[in-house]
């Protein structure tokens, strides 16, 4: 009962902010809509017994990926005006697209009301059931190679990224941060002894 | 499911070793001086000959599979590793003259070149759907950065561009077919598959969803026509040494690709991919041929013509039977060879100021240099499939195996594409024998020098020369080939 | 306690209510003492770095100042909330509260003395760190709301450099996680118990530094400050903020210590544990007492780590921008990282505290 209400309280929320993504002019807006639209459907992962993998949605989507992308879109300044203009060509083949999809949950709709054979509903766990441990224990035995692999995949992402990116560009003015660290008093300071030059 | 020695972490010893490798370099490279780079390409090829000598033992008698299934190794995965291998080695010797001409030789072209690799190791070693997609975008995403590596050249940066906007829609497009297997048979790994399938409960329409998409992941990674748009782009764009990668050492990525996904997961279903691929096969033949006419330029030429290859590899899977993979693996590697040789000569007779990417550059090559011009005489006959060369035993083997199954129209279209296709290999023959050489100037006698320091020139003659040799005695080579699918 | 207050309750109401209210009566009591916390801690800051420069500090309101923070909060409150011409009015008022919520919703987890957390989930780690990179916002969007360049310029450094040490500090609860081997928070404090010689500060030095500076630039203190920056950028992101708006902001900020504080003590000075937990010779006399967990050691370790900001703020020039990066980037990420293969190590040949782990 308070499981349902919980999800249906969520269900609409994301939803909600589903259509905030998609609607908005503003881009913040639109951004700050697809945060809502993480976060919640965390909370509906929750209720799944999914805690790593809504933790992980919010620390890695939430709390990463779309700080850098709020980042990004702040930096442009793009006018709502020309934004809508270019969406206006579009929207026949978005509408087609977007009634086969609403179509095709139709009759996924009723394929279910026709009860047709259909995943049953899970054995939920004791409390002590840690997922996180599970996860981790089929992640270096059964997926060990892909996992692995998956890692090396990233190295290289960062290797190409940075081959892409950082170059030596002529009249780049850099800092030596070695230099600037190990640098002591003499270097700076002359003490210089005088004579004082009247004796007034 | 869980078998009892599921970390069997011995016959993985060549990609753990290149992976180690691939690190090593990654560090060694950081506190290496511009100058002394050549340790970074020493170590480079020191890691690829560690490797050569892990995998030489590996998979010689039968299969093996390790890491739950996701690993497997066979005497094909031993020889196309092997072959992998030797390519790389042979792109590092060609590569370096290239690279330090024009300020490119970074320990990056070396490490990505690695990494990539790894990604070819990976996918030739593919038992389930996660480790190919991964091993495939492993080398995918190497290849973007080489293409891209050279920053200065617009024309770089735009075939970069194209190459991992279209990639990314084909890897996309594979992961959804892979995506709707898995949801048919309930399994990622190929064996379990294949029985799945066999056993016949899945839904058909769901199951030829799932093989159309795959297919057509396979087909953009080996550049089949209609599939084949980025080639001629990203051979042009990229620096002729990255082409030189490109258009080797992926390909034989792409036939094991091509055998794992489909004639080991999809064996059951094999009747329904043998007919579209009979599609793409012939339209690349025609496509590839007649349009590599038209080409002034030479790399674009030679994309063309690794997109007319490419069909003759895809008939050797049309065939099916063991005898057609043979042929259509012993057609990868000489495809390989022969294209190795042909960008490495682009890369011999190119200097920073004027490249050899034309094909006017090759006029007149015989008063320039005839023991060039031979070699590259040979280099095209093999590639036309003149007899006694090996491309001819490439075109005969693979077209045997189709004509052994019934199919005669295939290998006669096949034949007919490729004397179309002469054409352009016999120009570049006649260019380079009845064509007056580039002056240095207009009013002087002088010819422009070959720049070429002396183990390219060796690395050249070499290559070519096996093209001859196998040409000869293709029985060994063709030998391993067949054993691979025995 | 609850447990009582729990019956209690259930004369009254139906079965899951009695549950929901004692829930919330928790909530409403650990708020209230985190914000009385947080005006102290102002008033503490003030008197502190007053001493350390060879002043007084607030001294006129209450006995020896003592009612200071309540008149700053009621000036405050009297004062007008101005929101800028052109400026985003909703994201502008939203921010401040996106601010505070995350740094008040992770106290849910923290354990506060034996047997007492409002919510003893199993990741408590993972939801510690979801939180606390949730707190981001608050200030990005303040920045750009405000449609300021000095905001703005103060919430991209915030940002930026808040990204950048939360990678650092997440190492460095990686290194917690694998020597405690749980992902609750009370599992953690259990897993440091018997006394000093077994909390992780001492076996994981180099990670809890780590943490613990990487706490002081997640919550934008001196020297750490440029997303303030007042001699550059005025006050940074929250430059129009005035009235109870700016007050929230300052709560969100006080808040965050406070949290970053209780959580260096979780993770690496076991909680509530008492340094004195092994010392057999204490029973038995008076002093035993000492060697008992207890909420008063929790305390006292959280406020060792406040009187630290305090400290800080008052002894360290401001760090350059570029200086901040590079420490974030390219000093403490390797530093964990090699610090969590040395734990490796440490594990597999069982030196330390958590023989028992593998």
């Amino acid at each position: 009962m308070a499981e349902q209400i919980i999800f249906y309280a969520f269900s609409c929320l994301l939803i909600i902010a589903a259509l905030g993504v998609v609607v908005s002019r503003n881009p913040i807006n639109a951004v700050m809509s697809l945060v809502l639209c993480f976060v919640t459907s965390a909370a509906i992962w929750l209720l799944l017994e999914a805690e790593f993998l809504a933790m992980i949605l919010v620390l890695v989507y939430v709390g990463a990926v779309m700080v850098l992308f709020v980042f990004v879109v702040m930096m442009q300044d793009i006018e709502s005006a020309t934004l809508s203009a270019r969406f206006a060509p579009n929207v026949w083949p978005g509408l087609v697209v977007g009634a086969i999809s609403l179509a095709e949950l139709l009759v996924v709709v009723w394929v279910r009301r026709e009860g047709l054979p259909i995943a049953a509903v899970p054995e939920p766990h004791p409390a002590d059931y840690s997922n996180t441990l599970e996860l981790g224990k089929i992640l270096y035995t059964q997926y060990v190679y892909a996992f692995e692999l998956a890692a090396f995949l990233l190295l290289l992402a960062i290797v190409a990224a940075i081959v892409l990116t950082m170059r030596e560009r002529p009249g780049l003015k850099k800092q030596n941060i070695s230099q600037q660290v190990s640098v002591r008093k003499e270097d700076r300071v002359r003490v210089v002894k005088m004579e004082p030059e009247s004796d007034a | 499911m869980l078998q009892t020695d599921v970390l069997n972490y011995g016959i993985a010893a060549a990609e753990i070793a290149l992976a180690v490798g691939v690190c090593l370099v990654l560090v060694v490279d950081l506190f290496v001086r511009d100058k002394d780079r050549d340790i970074t390409y020493l170590l480079s090829l020191a890691v690829l000959a560690v490797t050569a000598w892990l995998v030489a033992p590996i998979g010689m008698n039968g299969r093996e599979v390790t890491f739950y299934g996701s690993f497997v190794v066979d005497p094909m995965s031993r020889v196309l590793k092997l072959f992998s291998l030797l390519t790389v080695a042979v792109v590092f010797l060609y590569s370096r003259k290239y690279l330090k001409e024009r300020d490119l030789y970074k320990g990056e072209f070396f490490l990505l070149s690695l990494f990539a690799l790894l990604g070819v190791f990976v996918l030739i070693s593919a038992n389930s759907l996660l480790t190919a997609f991964l091993g495939l975008e492993l080398m995918s995403l190497s290849l973007y950065a080489m293409v891209a590596f050279n920053r200065d050249s617009p024309k770089a940066a735009e075939a970069a561009m194209k190459y991992f906007v279209l990639g990314a829609i084909a890897s996309g497009v594979l992961l959804y077919g892979m995506s709707i297997i898995y949801g048919v048979t309930g399994s990622l790994q190929f064996d379990e598959i294949a029985t799945s399938l066999a056993a016949g409960q899945s839904n058909y329409l769901s199951v030829l969803l799932g093989l159309a998409f795959i297919l057509v992941g396979v087909a953009f990674k080996l550049g089949a026509v209609p599939f084949h748009m980025w080639l001629p782009d990203v051979y042009e764009g990229a620096p002729t040494s990255v082409t030189l990668f490109i258009a080797t050492v992926p390909k034989l990525a792409g036939f094991a690709m091509a055998v794992r996904l489909l004639v080991e997961a999809m064996a059951p279903v094999a009747a329904d991919w043998q007919s579209m691929m009979i599609v793409l096969a012939l339209l690349s033949l025609g496509v590839g041929n007649i349009v590599a006419i038209a080409q002034t330029n030479i790399k674009r030429m030679l994309a063309y013509s690794t997109i007319a290859h490419v069909g003759f590899i895809l008939i050797g899977f049309i065939a099916g039977s063991p005898m057609g993979l043979a042929a259509s693996l012993f057609y990868s590697i000489i495809y390989v060879l022969m294209s190795a040789a042909a960008f490495g000569c682009i890369i011999l007779l190119g200097t920073k100021e004027a490249e050899a990417d034309q094909l006017d550059s090759f006029k007149g090559l015989n008063e320039r240099s005839p023991w060039l011009a031979v070699m590259m005489l040979l280099v095209m006959a093999s590639m036309i499939g003149i007899p006694p060369f090996a491309g001819f035993y490439a075109k005969w083997a693979v077209l045997s195996a189709i004509v052994e199954r019934g199919e005669i129209w295939i290998a006669i279209v096949a034949v007919l594409f490729s004397v179309i296709g002469a054409f352009y290999y016999l120009r570049v023959i006649r260019m380079m024998y009845f064509d007056p050489p580039k002056r240095v100037s207009t009013d002087s006698d002088e010819l422009v020098p070959i720049v070429a320091g002396f183990d390219v020139k060796l690395v050249f003659s070499l290559n070519a020369l096996a093209l001859l040799a196998l040409g000869i005695f293709p029985n060994q080579l063709l030998a391993l080939c067949t054993a691979a699918f025995m | 306690m609850a447990n009582q207050l729990q019956q209690l309750l259930g004369q009254f109401l139906p079965e899951p209510f009695d549950w929901l209210v004692l829930t919330v009566l928790q909530i409403v009591a650990l708020i209230i003492c985190v914000i009385l916390c947080v005006a102290y801690l102002t008033l503490a800051e003030r008197k502190v770095i007053g001493y350390m420069q060879s002043r007084i500090g607030p001294n006129r309101v209450g006995p020896g100042g003592f009612l200071q923070p309540f008149a700053d909060v009621i000036k405050l409150m009297l004062k007008e909330v101005i929101v800028p011409n052109r400026s985003n009015s909703f994201l502008f008022v939203v921010a401040p509260l996106l601010a505070i919520v995350p740094a008040l919703a992770t106290w849910a987890v923290i354990p506060l003395f034996p047997g007492f957390v409002i919510a003893d989930i199993n990741a408590g780690l993972l939801y510690v760190l979801a939180l606390t990179s949730l707190g981001v916002y608050g200030i990005l969007l303040a920045g750009w709301a405000t449609n300021s360049k000095y905001a703005l310029l103060g919430a991209m450094r915030s940002a930026a450099q808040i990204v950048a040490y939360e990678i650092a500090m997440g190492f460095a609860l990686v290194g917690v996680l694998m020597a405690s081997g749980s992902l609750n928070l009370g599992d953690i404090i259990e897993a440091q118990s018997g006394g000093v010689s077994n909390w992780f500060a001492i076996w994981l030095f180099p990670l809890f530094i780590v943490y613990f500076i990487s706490g002081v630039a997640e919550t934008n203190r001196a020297p750490f400050d440029v997303a303030e920056g007042e001699s550059e950028i005025v006050a940074g992101f929250h430059v129009e903020y005035s009235g109870i708006a700016f007050a929230v902001f300052f709560l969100a900020e006080y808040a965050n210590i406070i949290l970053i504080a209780a959580l260096t003590s979780v993770m690496f000075c076991g909680g509530w544990e008492s340094p004195f937990a092994g010392w057999e010779f204490l029973q038995g006399t008076v002093f035993a007492v000492i060697a008992n967990p207890s909420l008063a050691w929790f305390a006292v370790k959280i406020a060792f780590f406040l009187f630290c900001f305090l400290w800080f703020r008052a002894t360290f020039p401001r760090y350059r921008y570029d200086q901040i990066m590079r420490l974030g980037w390219k000093i403490f990420i390797p530093v964990t990282i090699v610090w969590i293969v040395v734990e490796c190590g440490m594990l597999l040949l069982k030196i330390g505290p958590w023989g028992t782990v593998l």
